[in-house]
């Protein structure tokens, strides 16, 4: 029994040591003042597909990243802690992206993989903490979605068993194939870089990376394997109405620094009806919208 | 988020010796590897990238998980229970760290899963973990005994057995027995041979590190009827086969996170490594060596931790309206603490690139002749690498001992409370001067090269090397505490007649060629890096107050006064 996972993961900028001109003017990341790193929660997904892939001999783990050439970096991180692949989704297309037209974006590339059983992802990026991406690719996608994941324990007669950090304990669920997890910030970490993977993969590159030294070029075309795949909107078919800025309807209108202050905590129903009237009482005293 | 390695760039500085181009060349048998294996380095830049890469990995993970752990490894401890030793709960997740990152088998070649790294960037590692936890280290570190093997094992049992360590199993080296410790030739754990010609091991082996290991290096009485060395043979036990307990495991005063086991060994089946006979005068003396090496490692990776430590507290701690640091009695305690550091680890890499230069020859002799000019050089190294080793081993150890006491000295009262992890680097370094041979032992395995002049004909040809100007004044010291050494040596060998004067006096020779070999070798860790500077003074100005003291004492000493020392 192997499966074919694909893992999202997210190059952010290190919000956790932030400075003065972390943000820019317009209530955009300046994402060049802030080191870039693989987003902590994304490792926790990474971590979960390379246990399975451990319980699961056979099973392929392929990274997916949405961003500049650069994210190539998630790439050969996730390669060096053991992931078969990766592909970085990069197109001027799909820059300016909301949650919504990233997920779209992803989706497409999902689709694109094609053979996939599980998805997973972090439960939200440190720099927009929406936690919105994998829910809405599993919409896009038609599959269902298991969220605060801490756990895949077992696949088992097609079902994936999972713990999920709930208020106040743990459930354990279980959800058909093909799916997609996020994973909580409190599941184990992953594992460290390999030293043979490390030495292996050190040199992969995108062929934008390659482009102006004719010494990786050559080194990629004399070892296929450094090779890292970029894909573009034209390859993954994304109709580019729904990408990028045009994809987005989300608008920054203004930053302010809040504190979050629980007050009460309620449990609504998971039903249409239930989900729309909370929906409309969040937009009536103005929580949203 | 600390990063062991790239927070401290001396290492870097060790690990970018000129000497290291020839030692990975031949390490590489000039990057053949390259070929067969997608992780081997194609030229030298390459394998540098890859050392340093793989290093970090190595900073990583002491940083984040070892260190973090220590505190409660150090409280939890080692058990045992059922015959079997268990490990502490950090311990575990420390050791699945190190095996899923791949770090163990570092030294094998790459046929044999490993990564083939030279000595250097080995034992850098093992510095490094033995800053985060010095206990883990005796965990990890045996990992050295796959060395043993690869060098005399057969190469069925090679295959068999250096793959399961690269894997990530454990090892131990079963050596020590209630009568039988520093002395080895009393061993009297019985090898017997069976009809069918296989082996079975009955006896107890006591204080044995990480006893409960997966594969087991053993030095067992195959010749029945001898009582010395020459009837001892090295055997290789594997836990899968079974018939050894553990019947406890030591409470000790430090390094609480590796178990020190007493072994039952009862018709435990087991092969013979190498020839019969051999096992102590030759395996073991090579053992021994290889874990020698990672001692002094050790030592300055606690000397790491409690200067760092201290540096930290005296910086932080206010006394009389300012930080203690300010106080000339508090700075000169950091700044010797800093030299000794810097000095201890100074010989350590340099030991540590002659065990490459010969160890590597050796190995290339098992595969082609070698040139005069390469059997030459290797036995060149070799002497070395015979000379320096007691002395990193010995000298570190009673540094680290005293940079944590002096770390406990500078947290005052808080320093005594196990508030602080002060006292448990304390409690940790003690055990360095003692096992793996103790600092007297050291002394022993040394005087050789005193009396034969291996020491001084080394430290004359560091004063060959061009300095910089600004070093004149320090360098014009090492030159006066080389003569005093070897003035030092003259006087002792006129005396030699007089039964036990050489013996007395070893000790104070061996830290004379110590500590000014460590004063030349700092005089060229600034050459290449003015940040030694500081240390080279410090060291260099307290060496050679000891250096004199130890003078004066010779030069007064009538030999026949030994005897007013016997009890």
């Amino acid at each position: 029994m192997s499966f074919n996972i694909i893992v999202l993961a997210k190059q952010v900028p290190d919000t956790r040591n932030v400075g003065k001109d972390a943000m820019k003017e317009d209530g955009t990341i300046n994402r060049s003042a802030l080191p870039a790193i693989f987003n902590p929660e994304d490792l926790n997904a990474l971590e979960q597909a390379l246990s399975l892939k451990d319980k699961y001999p056979g099973s392929k783990v392929t990274l997916l990243t949405m961003g500049p050439p650069r994210a190539a970096d998630i790439i050969r991180e996730g390669l060096f802690r053991g992931a078969d692949g990766g592909v970085v989704l990069s197109d001027r297309a799909f820059a300016g992206a909301d949650t919504l037209a990233t997920s779209y974006a992803l989706a497409t590339a999902a689709r694109k993989m094609g053979d996939f059983d599980i998805i997973i992802g972090g439960r939200q990026a440190i720099d927009g903490d929406t936690a919105q991406v994998g829910p809405q690719i599993a919409e896009k996608l038609g599959i269902p979605q298991v969220t605060y994941a801490e756990e895949i324990s077992e696949i088992k007669d097609g079902k994936a068993i999972i713990t999920r950090r709930i208020e106040s304990g743990v459930e354990t669920v279980s959800c058909p194939l093909p799916l997609v997890v996020t994973v909580n910030g409190s599941a184990a970490p992953c594992r460290p870089r390999n030293a043979k993977a490390l030495l292996k993969y050190k040199n992969a590159a995108s062929l934008t990376e390659a482009a102006n030294d004719e010494q990786k070029k050559a080194m990629l075309e004399a070892k296929p394997y450094l090779k890292v795949d970029e894909w573009n909107a034209a390859y993954v078919d994304a109709d580019l109405e729904q990408c990028g800025l045009s994809g987005s309807p989300t608008k920054v209108k203004a930053i302010e620094n809040v504190v979050f202050t629980a007050k009460d905590a309620r449990n609504v129903p998971a039903t249409d009806e239930e989900l729309e009237a909370l929906i409309k009482e969040l937009i009536a005293n103005h929580t949203i919208g | 988020m600390a990063n062991f390695y790239t927070d401290n760039p001396e290492l870097k500085h060790y690990l970018t010796h000129p000497l290291m181009e020839k030692i990975v060349a031949l390490k590489e048998r000039d990057y053949a590897d390259a070929e067969k294996y997608d992780y081997a380095p194609v030229d030298f830049a390459d394998a540098m990238d890859s050392y340093d890469r793989v290093l970090e990995v190595v900073g990583e993970i002491c940083g984040d998980i070892v260190a973090e752990n220590a505190e409660d490894v150090d409280h939890e401890g080692a058990s045992c229970s059922d015959g079997r030793a268990h490990y502490a709960a950090g311990t575990k997740v420390n050791l699945d760290a190190t095996r899923k990152a791949g770090l163990m088998g570092m030294s094998m070649p790459r046929r044999l899963g490993g990564l083939n790294f030279p000595v250097t960037p080995y034992i850098m590692a093992a510095d490094i973990v033995s800053r985060a936890d010095a206990g883990f280290e005796n965990l990890w570190g045996l990992q050295d005994c796959a060395e043993t093997i690869y060098e005399f094992a057969n190469e069925d049992q090679k295959q068999r057995f250096i793959p399961r360590v690269c894997e990530g199993e454990t090892m131990s080296m079963d050596l020590t027995e209630p009568d039988a410790g520093s002395d080895l030739q009393s061993v009297m754990l019985k090898a017997t041979q069976k009809e069918d010609g296989s082996w079975v091991l009955n006896g107890v082996k006591r204080f044995i590190t990480n006893g409960d290991a997966d594969i087991h290096l053993v030095l067992a009485r195959s010749e029945e009827g001898t009582k010395d060395g020459r009837g001892l043979s090295m055997f290789i036990y594997d836990k899968r086969n079974g018939g050894v307990t553990v019947r406890r495991i030591e409470n000790k005063m430090g390094i609480k996170g590796s178990p020190t086991c007493e072994l039952v060994y009862k018709d435990a089946p087991a092969e013979l490594c190498g020839d019969r006979k051999l096992g102590l005068i030759k395996y073991v003396m090579a053992l021994m060596n290889g874990a020698r090496l990672g001692i002094a490692a050790q030592s300055v990776g606690i000397s790491e931790q409690a200067y760092r430590e201290a540096l930290a507290y005296a910086k932080d701690r206010r006394q009389f309206g300012k930080a203690i640091i300010e106080f000339p009695a508090v700075f000169e305690i950091l700044a010797i603490m800093k030299g000794k550091l810097d000095a201890s680890r100074s010989l350590l890499y340099e030991c540590s690139r002659f065990v490459d230069m010969y160890k590597t020859y050796e190995d290339i002799a098992k595969e082609r002749k070698l040139t005069p000019e390469e059997r030459k050089e290797m036995k060149y190294y070799s002497k070395l690498a015979d000379a320096f080793t007691p002395l990193a081993k010995g000298l570190s150890s009673e540094f680290c001992n005293q940079n944590a006491y002096d770390c406990i000295q500078i947290h005052g009262g808080s320093g005594f409370m196990k508030d602080y992890a002060c006292e448990r680097i304390y409690r940790d370094a003690r055990i360095t001067s003692i096992y793996e041979g103790t600092t007297q032992l050291q002394v022993v395995a040394a005087i050789r090269h005193v009396t034969t002049g291996t020491y001084l004909s080394r430290m004359q040809e560091y004063a060959a090397e061009p300095f910089n100007e600004e070093d004149a004044p320090i360098r014009a010291m090492l030159e006066e505490m080389t003569k005093l050494y070897a003035d030092a040596v003259a006087t002792v060998e006129a005396g030699k007649e007089q039964a036990g004067y050489v013996d007395f006096m070893a000790r104070r020779l061996v830290e004379m060629a110590g500590y000014t070999i460590m004063g030349w070798l700092l005089l060229g860790d600034a050459q290449r890096n003015r940040t030694f500077a500081k240390s080279l003074r410090v060291f260099t100005r307290w060496a050679q107050a000891q250096v004199t003291a130890h003078a004066d004492f010779i030069a007064r000493f009538n030999p026949a006064d030994v005897d007013s020392y016997k009890a």
